[in-house]
């Protein structure tokens, strides 16, 4: 069992106030993910030729000031930093594969969760109460967000166990549901040259998102290629940089719900995740229906 | 935000009333199975469900429950005597494992409505989801919109009524219970048939549409039931179905 939460501001107003509309969203999905949560958020976008990285490390203590002075040194003197706990977002003009590269080399300890123009990445272990404090979401702010409550039932508890995943730049991916044939994907993947970080099993179906987009599928064709690939249960929520999307299984086995107005969308396993929202009374409330493809445009 | 904590019911007009935004759902269903017969009462409202699970489980007296708002989980499951209506929509499993009495949901049910459910009448308004009435043992369904997916899929006993469409799979592996629909059906399921309407599934369904509180002419509406063929093992089938 999981708990997935969608939240995409229809007014300019609202992106101020993104992360308050969404606190009671996360915390209704407790019950069902109480050992880690994350979430992405999607904001304004950095400057032309700019990207940033959402980073975790986690030593406790770990002195990023040390690795921010490393970071100019390696990447540029047009790099900045700003630092909430165990997570840090890395502002650069370095390009994407030069930062992986130093990363890698250099900060093995230092696990890289996202790259794009507008997305910023934060999951750990926790309830979604201590996690939302500890990164203070609150206080986010942007256009639209995936959040995630986990509770895990086929892989570890760990902080890269949770979700959201991520392929590529400025998208990301939370699964509730299980997947029967992971390892047969990853399989298909690890010849190709696509490198795992983790044995979970949305992180496979992530993959393969990321390989059909990378051999040129626009989203709704990866998605119904995925239907035919991917074996198991699933409500899928991504986001793009402008976007968020849902897609059931066949059979909708894991539950999703949506409510809509004039000033959101928000998503979400369960109506108890929404009954905070400002004028829920007055939005249109339903289920997606299996195997369609929702998109709404930030 | 308000504290949650157990505190007396208010009684307004004869009726107890209950506020999930300040009492816990575990007073409400305490209240619903232990001191409902001393205090009398006959009627209880509650007010904030905002999608709490299994509010109003087990009924064994003859009460009546409004549930002002969307109920999550399993609302009414179990329900032996009771009537409760949901003023909302409901979440997966409502009036699940019913025996006896009546639900009504005003908006729409999420998937497995009144699964493996004994008896009773549970009528939905708006639409519901995939699986309604799985299993279903003697319990009337009466879905006033469609009905998704693998609806009566194993239905035992019991009728279930759509005035809307059916989708795919109606009523695979269907035993003996009986499916009225109204509007299209994507596909049957495996051993399910449409049958013409007698006379006699005229006057049921009739009964059953005014008792829901459905103005439908029976004659509009398509029987479906199993065709029997998988009641006895097949070997020349070779496993083909």
């Amino acid at each position: 069992m999981c708990g997935i939460v969608g939240l995409l501001v229809k007014k300019p107003e609202l992106r101020e106030r993104l992360g308050e509309l969404m606190m009671p969203m996360l915390l209704g999905m407790t019950e069902r993910g109480p050992d880690s949560a994350g979430l992405a958020v999607f904001t304004s976008p950095v400057a032309e030729d700019w990207l940033k990285f959402s980073l975790y490390c986690a030593k406790v203590n770990f002195d990023w000031i040390v690795f921010e002075d490393a970071a100019r040194h390696a990447l540029g003197k047009d790099t900045r930093m700003s630092v909430q706990a165990n997570h840090a977002i890395l502002e650069s003009t370095a390009p994407a594969e030069k930062v992986k590269d130093w990363l890698k080399q250099a900060w093995p300890q230092v696990h890289l969760l996202s790259v794009g123009q507008r997305i910023d990445l934060y999951k750990d272990t926790g309830t979604p109460g201590e996690v939302a404090a500890r990164y203070d979401f609150a206080h986010l702010k942007g256009t639209h967000l995936v959040g995630h409550t986990r509770m895990a039932t086929e892989s570890a508890v760990t902080p890269a166990h949770a979700h959201p995943f991520t392929a590529g730049e400025d998208w990301c991916l939370v699964h509730n549901g299980s997947l029967s044939n992971p390892y047969s994907i990853r399989r298909k993947l690890e010849p190709l040259g696509i490198q795992f970080d983790t044995d979970n099993d949305t992180e496979a179906a992530c993959r393969y998102f990321e390989w059909r987009m990378r051999e040129g599928d626009d989203l709704p064709t990866t998605i119904h290629k995925g239907f035919e690939e991917l074996d198991g249960f699933f409500t899928f929520l991504m986001g793009t940089r402008n976007e968020l999307a849902l897609v059931r299984d066949a059979f909708a086995c894991k539950p999703a719900v949506v409510a809509e107005n004039d000033q959101y969308v928000a998503i979400a396993s369960e109506f108890r995740s929404l009954a905070k929202l400002p004028d829920i009374k007055n939005a249109k409330i339903f289920e997606p229906a299996p195997e369609e493809i929702y998109v709404w445009r930030a | 935000m308000a504290s949650v904590m157990e505190r007396a019911p208010q009684v307004r007009e004869g009726k107890v009333v209950f506020d999930l935004a300040e009492q816990p759902l575990r007073q409400v269903n305490q209240f619903l199975h232990q001191d409902l017969k001393a205090a009398g009462v006959k009627e209880v409202r509650v007010l904030n469900p905002d999608g709490a699970h299994s509010i109003a489980v087990g009924l064994n007296a003859p009460v009546h429950v409004d549930i002002e708002g969307h109920a999550g989980y399993y609302a009414a499951g179990m329900n032996q005597h009771a009537s409760v209506t949901v003023h909302g929509n409901a979440g997966p499993g409502v009036a699940e494992g019913m025996t006896a009495g009546e639900v009504r949901v005003k908006g729409y049910a999420s998937v497995s409505a009144g699964a493996a459910a004994h008896g009773g009448l549970l009528v939905i308004d708006g639409d519901a989801g995939l699986r309604c009435g799985i299993s279903m043992k003697g319990i009337d369904i009466v879905v006033g919109g469609s009905v998704g997916d693998f609806s009566a899929f194993m239905a035992q006993a019991g009728t279930l009524v759509v005035c809307g469409d059916a989708g795919d799979a109606l009523g695979d592996s269907l035993y003996e219970a009986v499916i009225y629909v109204r509007g299209k059906i994507a596909s049957l399921g495996a051993d399910a048939k449409v049958e013409p309407m007698t006379e006699e599934d005229c006057v049921r369904l009739g009964a059953l549409l005014k008792k829901a509180g459905f103005a439908h002419d029976p004659k509009s509406f398509k029987r479906v039931s199993s065709a029997r063929t998988l009641y006895h093992w097949n070997a020349d089938a070779n496993q083909e179905y």
